[in-house]
C-alpha cells in the first residue's frame, strides 16, 4: 500500500524523540495553581470564584465569555489566594485566577475509576448530550490551538460532516505526549473517537499516525479492529509519511482524504471533515463518560540538556519550573524554553508560566541549538516555494511584507500562511521570513477586518 | 541560570547554507573539469586555473574596495562557480589576458554591479563569454583539437560539429552530416576535428553533475529535463522534416546545451521560483536555442537563449503562480 501523505510541500526534520519510551509519569501537585483565563481560542474565561473561596479539583472557576470560549475548572483543591494578572506564553500578564493548593479533594461527581465506560450501558447518550457535556467540560482543541471542541462538532448548517479524523500525527520534533497517550490509553481514545462520531452524526473515522509510531499503529489497528468490526462505524488507522507539518488541520485531511480545503474562511467540515487531536478524544471520553472537566493533561518535558526528559500526566497550572525541576532542573546556561515543539512553539520569558490546556510540550533547546544565524541575502533557489504546504511564495510575501505592500500581500494570499516555518528552516541564506510573513499577514487580516466592519 | 531567550519560530534551522549549496555545484561540476583536463591538457588547466583566480580576486576586490562589504562574499564559493563556467565556455588556447577582460566582465558587470549575489539579472559566466564573443569573435570560434596535451597558445584547431552541423544547413546539403562524429563519441567527448568550448567536450560527465546534483536536492529537474526535452523534440521534428537538419540525439550532444541545461539555466538567480515557471522557462530556452542555432548567424544558440530567458526571469515569477493549496479551478 502506498503510505499517505499531503500533496504540496513539506520538510523533514531531525526527530529527536528523546522522550518515546518514556512512560508517562503523574507530574507533582504545585504549591500554588495559575489559571489564566485565556487558555483557548476566542472570548477569555469569567471568574465565578472569589478570594478566599474553597475550591475541589474539577470546581468550575471561570465560566465561558461568550459563544466561541470555554469554561476553566480547578485542577487543585484548597483555596482561592488572588485574582491578579501574571505572565503567560504570549509574554505579557493577563488575567488569571491563582489557586493555593491544599490536599487533593476531587469533585464528588466525578469517576475516578479506571474501568473502561462504553457507549453500548449509556443509552441516554444522544449527539446533543454528548455536545452539551463537551462544552460544559471545556474541551478544547488539545493540539496547541485550543479551539472549543463544541464548536467543530456542530457545523454551520452550510457544510455537512462526513468523518472524524483523529490527529495522531505529532509531527513536531521532540514531542511524544500524544503517542505515549496512544499507547497507554489507546481504549479510551477509541471511545472518545466514537462519542465524536455519534455527535457529528457521522459513521466514518480515521487515525491519522506517521509512520514513525509503528507501536502506535500497530496496537490502535488491533483495538480498532476488536472494537469496530461488526459495529455501524468504519474505522481506519491511517499510516503517514513522516513529513512536516501532516498535523496540520489541512493538511492532515489532505493526506488522509485527498481533499484540500479551501483558503480561509473555510475550515475542514466544508469538505466534510471534523479533526480533532487525540488528546482531545481521550478528553472527549473523560468528559462524556467519566464527568470528568478538562483540568489535566500529557506534556512532555524535553530537551537534548535535561537530565530526565520525560512524559507527565499534568495538572494544568503547575508552573513549568516544576516539572523541568522533576525532569532535573534547567541546564546550566543561556536556553530557549519552549510551549511547544521547535517548529511552532513559543518561546516563553518565564519559567512560572503556567501549563494550559494547549500546552503539549514543554521543550528547551540550547542557546547553541537554536540561536539564528546572520541572514545572507536571498540567492533566489526556490526552496522556500518548494517546500511551503499553502503553495504560497515565502520569498515574494517576506519581501512585500518588508516594503509594507499590503495590497499585493493580499492579491498573493499571505492569509493562508499557516506559520508552519517550513520557508524559514530550510532558507540557506538564514533570512528571517516567517517573521517578516506573520507581519504582513497579521495586518492584511486587520485591513481585511475593518473593510468588513464597514460594510 | 543562565538567560532565557526569546524569539518567534521556528526555533530550529535546517542546515542548509547558501555555501552547501555553492561547493554542491563546484563537486558538481568535477567530473566535466576532470573530463576537460584529460581532453585539452595543459591550455585548459591554464585557462580554468586563470579564470577561477581571475573571478575569485575580482569578487574580494571589489567587496573589499568598492561595496566596502564588512563581510566578504568570497568564501561563498559563487565566485569560484562563476570562474568554472566562463572557463568551461572558453577555448582552450584563449590568452591570459582575454580571459581576465571575460572574468571581469563577468564579476564586475553581470554580477557585483547589481547589488552581488542574488542580485543579478544575467549569468554571470554567460554574460562574460557574450563579452567576449562580440569583442574577440576570431579567438573565441576557433577550437583546438582533442588530445593535445602540451600546447597551449599554438593548439591546432579545427571544425567542432556544431560548424559541420550549420554548414549543411546553411548548404542545404545533408551529405555535409556524415562529418559528424558518433552519437556515443559524442557523448564521451572523443571525437577529432574541433572539440568546442572546453566544459562542452564530455556529455557523460556533465551528466554525472547533474545526478548528483539532483540527489543532493541542489535544484530540481524541471529546467534540465524541459530544455532536454524541447530541444529532442523540436530537432527531431525538423530532422523528420528534412534530412538536413542532424538527428536529435547529434543535436543533444554537441555544443554547450548539456552544459548550459545542466549548469547555466539552472543557476539559482536568473532562473524562476516556481516549477511551473521553471518549466516555461526551461521549454522557451529549448526552442530558442534550435532556432539560433539552425536560423542566426552563430553556430551556438545555448547561450544566447538562456541570457534572452534571464531577461524574461522576473516577468515569468510575475504571472506564473505555485498551485495555492486549496486553490478551487476558475
Amino acid at each position: 500500500m502506498k503510505i499517505r501523505t499531503f500533496s504540496i510541500g513539506g520538510i523533514h526534520a531531525d526527530e529527536n524523540k528523546l522522550t518515546h519510551d518514556v512512560a508517562t509519569k503523574v507530574a507533582a501537585l504545585p504549591k500554588q495553581a495559575i489559571f489564566p483565563l485565556s487558555q483557548h481560542i476566542g472570548a477569555p474565561a469569567k471568574p465565578v470564584v472569589q478570594k478566599g473561596d474553597k475550591v475541589k479539583v474539577g470546581t468550575l472557576i471561570a465560566e465561558a465569555g461568550g459563544f466561541v470560549s470555554a469554561p476553566i475548572f480547578s485542577s487543585v483543591s484548597g483555596t482561592v489566594f488572588k485574582i491578579d494578572t501574571a505572565i503567560d506564553a504570549t509574554g505579557y500578564r493577563k488575567p488569571v485566577i491563582i489557586i493555593n493548593v491544599e490536599g487533593d479533594e476531587w469533585e464528588e461527581s466525578i469517576d475516578r475509576s479506571d474501568k473502561l465506560e462504553n457507549v453500548e450501558n449509556h443509552p441516554e447518550l444522544t449527539p446533543e448530550e454528548i455536545v452539551s457535556r463537551i462544552k460544559d467540560a471545556g474541551v478544547v482543541g488539545m493540539g496547541g490551538a485550543c479551539f472549543p471542541t463544541f464548536i467543530k462538532l456542530t457545523p454551520p448548517p452550510t457544510a455537512k460532516a462526513e468523518c472524524v479524523i483523529i490527529n495522531a500525527v505529532e509531527c513536531e520534533p521532540y514531542i511524544t505526549a500524544d503517542f505515549r497517550l496512544m499507547m497507554e490509553h489507546a481504549d479510551e481514545i477509541l471511545v472518545g473517537l466514537e462519542l465524536l462520531m455519534m455527535a457529528a452524526k457521522v459513521t466514518t473515522g480515521y487515525i491519522g499516525i506517521e509512520i514513525n509510531k509503528p507501536a502506535a499503529i500497530e496496537l490502535l489497528t488491533k483495538k480498532c479492529a476488536e472494537k469496530f468490526n461488526g459495529s455501524a462505524y468504519t474505522v481506519e488507522v491511517v499510516p503517514l509519511k513522516q513529513r512536516y507539518p501532516q498535523g496540520g488541520e489541512k493538511q492532515l485531511v489532505d493526506a488522509v482524504i485527498h481533499r484540500q480545503v479551501p483558503a480561509p474562511p473555510a475550515i475542514p467540515v466544508n469538505v466534510g471533515a471534523i479533526v480533532q487531536n487525540v488528546g482531545t478524544a481521550f478528553a472527549v471520553y473523560e468528559a462524556v463518560m467519566k464527568h470528568k472537566p478538562l483540568f489535566e493533561r500529557y506534556t512532555t518535558v524535553t530537551g537534548k540538556r535535561l537530565e530526565n526528559p520525560g512524559n507527565f500526566l499534568v495538572r494544568m497550572g503547575t508552573p513549568m519550573q516544576d516539572l523541568i525541576d522533576a525532569c532535573g532542573g534547567m541546564p546550566e546556561g543561556d536556553n530557549k524554553l519552549l510551549a511547544g515543539g521547535p517548529m511552532m512553539g513559543k518561546a516563553l520569558t518565564s519559567t512560572e508560566v503556567p501549563i494550559c490546556k494547549g500546552t503539549n510540550s514543554v521543550t528547551i533547546l540550547s542557546d547553541d541549538e537554536a540561536r539564528r544565524k546572520e541572514p545572507e541575502p536571498c540567492i533566489r533557489c526556490a526552496k522556500c516555494v518548494l517546500v511551503c504546504p499553502m503553495g504560497l511564495e515565502p520569498y515574494l510575501l517576506a519581501k512585500l511584507s518588508e516594503v509594507k505592500n499590503w495590497e499585493r500581500c493580499e492579491r498573493e494570499d499571505i492569509v493562508n500562511c499557516i506559520e508552519c516555518g517550513s520557508c524559514q528552516f530550510t532558507c540557506p541564506a538564514y533570512r528571517p521570513l516567517l517573521d517578516n510573513i506573520r507581519l504582513g499577514k497579521s495586518t492584511v487580516m486587520g485591513i481585511i477586518r475593518s473593510r468588513a466592519a464597514k460594510k | 541560570m543562565g538567560k532565557l531567550i526569546v524569539s518567534l519560530s521556528p526555533h530550529v534551522h535546517g542546515r542548509q547554507s547558501v555555501e552547501r549549496n555553492m561547493y554542491g555545484v563546484i563537486i558538481a561540476l568535477m567530473p566535466a573539469m576532470l573530463a576537460t583536463f584529460y581532453f585539452f591538457g595543459l591550455g585548459s588547466v591554464i585557462v580554468t586555473a586563470t579564470s577561477v583566480a581571475a573571478c575569485c580576486f575580482f569578487e574580494w576586490a571589489i567587496c573589499k574596495y568598492i561595496l566596502k562589504k564588512k563581510e566578504n562574499t568570497l568564501l561563498d564559493g559563487s565566485a569560484v562557480i562563476t570562474g568554472l563556467l566562463l572557463a568551461f565556455n572558453l577555448p582552450s588556447n584563449l590568452p591570459i589576458w582575454i580571459i581576465l577582460i571575460g572574468a571581469l566582465f563577468a564579476i564586475g558587470v553581470a554580477k557585483m554591479s547589481f547589488g552581488g549575489l542574488g542580485h543579478n539579472i544575467f549569468n554571470p559566466a554567460l554574460v562574460g563569454r557574450a563579452a567576449l564573443l562580440v569583442a574577440f569573435p576570431a579567438q573565441m570560434t576557433t577550437w583546438p583539437k582533442i588530445g593535445q596535451w602540451d600546447t597551449y597558445l599554438d593548439a591546432e584547431t579545427g571544425a567542432t560539429p556544431l560548424s559541420i552541423i550549420n554548414w549543411a544547413i546553411r548548404n542545404g546539403d545533408a551529405t555535409i552530416l556524415e562529418q559528424l562524429p558518433s552519437s556515443f563519441d559524442l557523448f564521451i567527448g572523443n571525437h577529432s576535428g574541433g572539440a568546442g568550448a572546453m566544459g562542452e567536450i564530455c556529455a557523460l560527465a556533465l551528466l554525472f553533475g547533474l545526478a548528483f546534483m539532483l540527489y543532493e536536492k541542489i535544484i530540481t529537474w524541471h529546467i534540465p529535463v524541459s530544455i532536454l526535452g524541447t530541444v529532442f523534440v523540436f530537432s527531431g521534428l525538423l530532422h523528420l522534416a528534412s534530412p538536413i537538419y542532424p538527428d536529435p540525439l547529434s543535436v543533444l550532444l554537441t555544443g554547450g546545451l548539456m552544459l548550459g541545461a545542466i549548469f547555466m539555466a539552472t543557476d539559482y538567480v536568473t532562473s524562476p521560483m516556481t516549477p511551473r515557471g521553471q518549466l516555461i522557462y526551461g521549454v522557451c530556452i529549448g526552442f530558442l536555442t534550435i532556432l539560433i542555432r539552425n536560423w542566426g548567424a552563430y553556430p551556438e544558440g545555448m547561450s544566447f537563449a538562456i541570457l534572452i530567458m534571464n531577461a524574461f526571469t522576473p516577468l515569468i515569477n510575475n504571472y506564473v503562480k505555485p498551485k495555492r493549496f486549496g486553490e478551487v479551478a476558475k
